[in-house]
């Protein structure tokens, strides 16, 4: 099913006419109420009149995270406070959180992308859906809230935590989606399977599952263990939590809302753009928002785009599982180790469970690599021989797929910890970080 | 299988090589009043394998699951031999010649007595061999 079939079907040229027109109205509103913006081309020697269409937008300075926080709370808004209708933040790591505002044409427009990507998963105003990711400043309930309201379904909006009464909500209330974050979904099917509760007391169908990384093998783990068709949806605070993509039922990609959200490909260390296809750095452009529009914004998500029409009969570019950011990236003794790529080996290793923990320490100037991992209840052996060669075999296999051997330590069951939210799964002991 | 009475069921529990966790075992099955007649741990750097022999292993075992430990149940043989030099080499001998390869045992003595958990290779020809030989074996009821 197709939400918007106008604008998620359009005709590629007649797509980049309207992005052409909208880029130029929102760099000229950036210019004339956003003095860092405007500082910003001033300097790169740009003026609104140098953007003419879509083809120009790489003339436009970028702006960073960094920015965010520089600029904090309020000093990247292009319209007044009078005009911001709700504030949201993102849990920042490192110091200061990074705060955007949106006005109520923002709102409508993330209530309108959203429910074209519910739309897609199958979903329509006689479904229930649960939504268990976080509300608050977070970005994602309140997200998936609008969406759902959006099509007319019916929203039981539990946010995160309590698992057994999330559990007893989706059995009672009959939810047939589960939206949240797909480490809290494994969570949650482990529950689900403690609570001796049959599968057949629930009918719940489709997961609505974004707001960190996951790779296709946790997809399929997700599906197995709860039954369920996992579909990804996309978003990032910054440019407009939850909606800004979506998988359609050909899960051939992600299809990005470009007339809103417009992405570019660029090399992650240059900041050049890079051809069609191309690996590199995705970059967004806010065509449409009003509160805190960002021109040329560096998400730090690695991944490439596709533009050939979907099966599906969408136009819309397709976005590849985003394999990693730059700053979940570990370089560790020189290698580029990315933590989902340690998730997929474990994924497809029947022996082991899919949680982990890496824990990475300097030792007499050589770089440590500790991975922590379950091995599933049923293998577990007798013998220290047999125990010692799952070891033996994992470690290799990680071996192979990142290049560097870990130490592999095998631990007790259940003692890594479970997320409720977005998980943590890296320690960097390293002090030469800054 | 033959001899049903003389297979011996022992826990193997799988524990990471830290302070506390064998404590943590033992304190459980103590609340339970689950004594463990005999056990072993064989272990490496990270982790280690508690291998423990009870009355109830069933019970035990499940005991332990709901605690979350790894835990399986294993054929295991327990000789009773005396307590005297050479009886323990006079037992493996009749094994070595009927080509029984022994994974782990672990062994300890009281008074005349002395008692050997052997874990073989070949369970129904080892314990064919045993019992040929006269040699006691403890069976089940008698594990308090």
């Amino acid at each position: 099913m197709i939400w918007n079939e106008t604008v998620e079907c359009m005709d590629r040229q007649r797509l980049r006419d309207l992005q052409s027109v909208r880029l130029k109205r929102v760099v000229e509103r950036v210019y004339h109420n956003c003095e860092p913006y405007r500082k910003r081309m001033q300097e790169a020697g740009v003026s609104p009149s140098d953007i003419n269409g879509i083809e120009d937008i790489a003339k436009l300075p970028f702006t960073s995270k960094q920015d965010l926080r520089d600029y904090y709370p309020y000093g990247l808004l292009s319209s007044p406070l009078s005009e911001i209708v709700r504030i949201h933040a993102s849990s920042g790591t490192t110091g200061k959180p990074i705060v955007v505002g949106l006005t109520r044409n923002d709102l409508s427009v993330w209530s309108e992308v959203g429910a074209r990507c519910l739309t897609a998963f199958g979903l329509g105003k006689n479904d229930t859906v649960q939504v268990a990711y976080g509300y608050g400043l977070f970005t994602g309930g309140l997200g998936a809230h609008a969406a759902v309201e959006n099509i007319g379904g019916t929203v039981i909006p539990i946010s995160s935590g309590n698992t057994q009464k999330q559990i007893l909500m989706m059995r009672d209330l009959g939810a047939k989606a589960l939206a949240c974050t797909p480490s809290y979904a494994m969570y949650l099917a482990e529950a689900m399977e403690a609570s001796g509760y049959p599968r057949e007391d629930f009918q719940l169908r489709v997961g609505v599952f974004g707001a960190e990384p996951w790779t296709e093998e946790m997809r399929r783990t997700i599906e197995a263990k709860l039954n369920i068709k996992a579909y990804d949806i996309y978003g990032l605070t910054e440019i407009m939590g939850p909606g800004v993509g979506y998988e359609c039922e050909c899960q051939h990609g992600t299809h990005l809302n470009e007339d809103h959200f417009f992405p570019e490909i660029v090399d992650p260390e240059t900041g050049e753009p890079l051809p069609e296809g191309s690996h590199g750095e995705l970059v967004f452009t806010t065509l449409t928002k009003e509160g805190m529009p960002l021109i040329r914004f560096r998400t730090h998500d690695l991944t490439a785009l596709h533009y050939e029409k979907c099966k599906c009969g969408r136009t819309l570019v397709r976005m590849d599982k985003i394999m990693g950011r730059c700053d979940d990236m570990l370089i560790i003794r020189g290698v580029n180790v990315f933590p989902s790529q340690i998730e997929s080996v474990l994924c497809e290793a029947e022996e082991f469970e899919p949680h982990f923990f890496i824990t990475v320490d300097r030792v007499n100037n050589t770089d440590t690599f500790e991975v922590k991992v379950e091995v599933k209840p049923e293998y577990y052996k007798d013998d220290m021989k047999g125990m010692l060669e799952l070891k033996k075999s994992i470690t290799h296999k990680i071996q192979n797929v990142i290049g560097i051997m870990p130490d592999v330590k095998l631990v007790e069951p259940r003692s890594i910890e479970r997320s409720e939210g977005k998980v943590k799964r890296v320690l960097d002991k390293r002090v030469f970080k800054n | 299988m033959a001899n049903d009475n003389m297979i011996v069921k022992q826990l193997s529990v799988f524990l990471e090589n830290k302070t506390g966790r064998l404590n943590h075992v033992a304190e459980i099955l103590g609340k339970e009043g689950i004594n463990m007649t005999a056990f072993s741990v064989a272990d490496n750097s990270d982790f280690g394998i508690l291998r423990v022999i009870v009355h109830e292993p069933e019970r035990a075992a499940k005991i332990l699951r709901d605690h979350l430990f790894a835990v399986s149940l294993t054929d295991v043989i327990c000789l009773k031999i005396s307590n005297k030099a050479g009886s323990l080499s006079s037992v493996l001998s009749i094994l070595e010649k009927e080509d029984i390869y022994i994974e782990y045992m672990y062994a300890f003595s009281e008074g005349d007595d002395a008692n050997v958990v052997i874990r073989p290779d070949k369970f129904e020809e080892c314990l064919a061999a045993l019992k040929k030989n006269n040699i006691v074996m403890w069976n089940r009821e008698q594990i308090v």
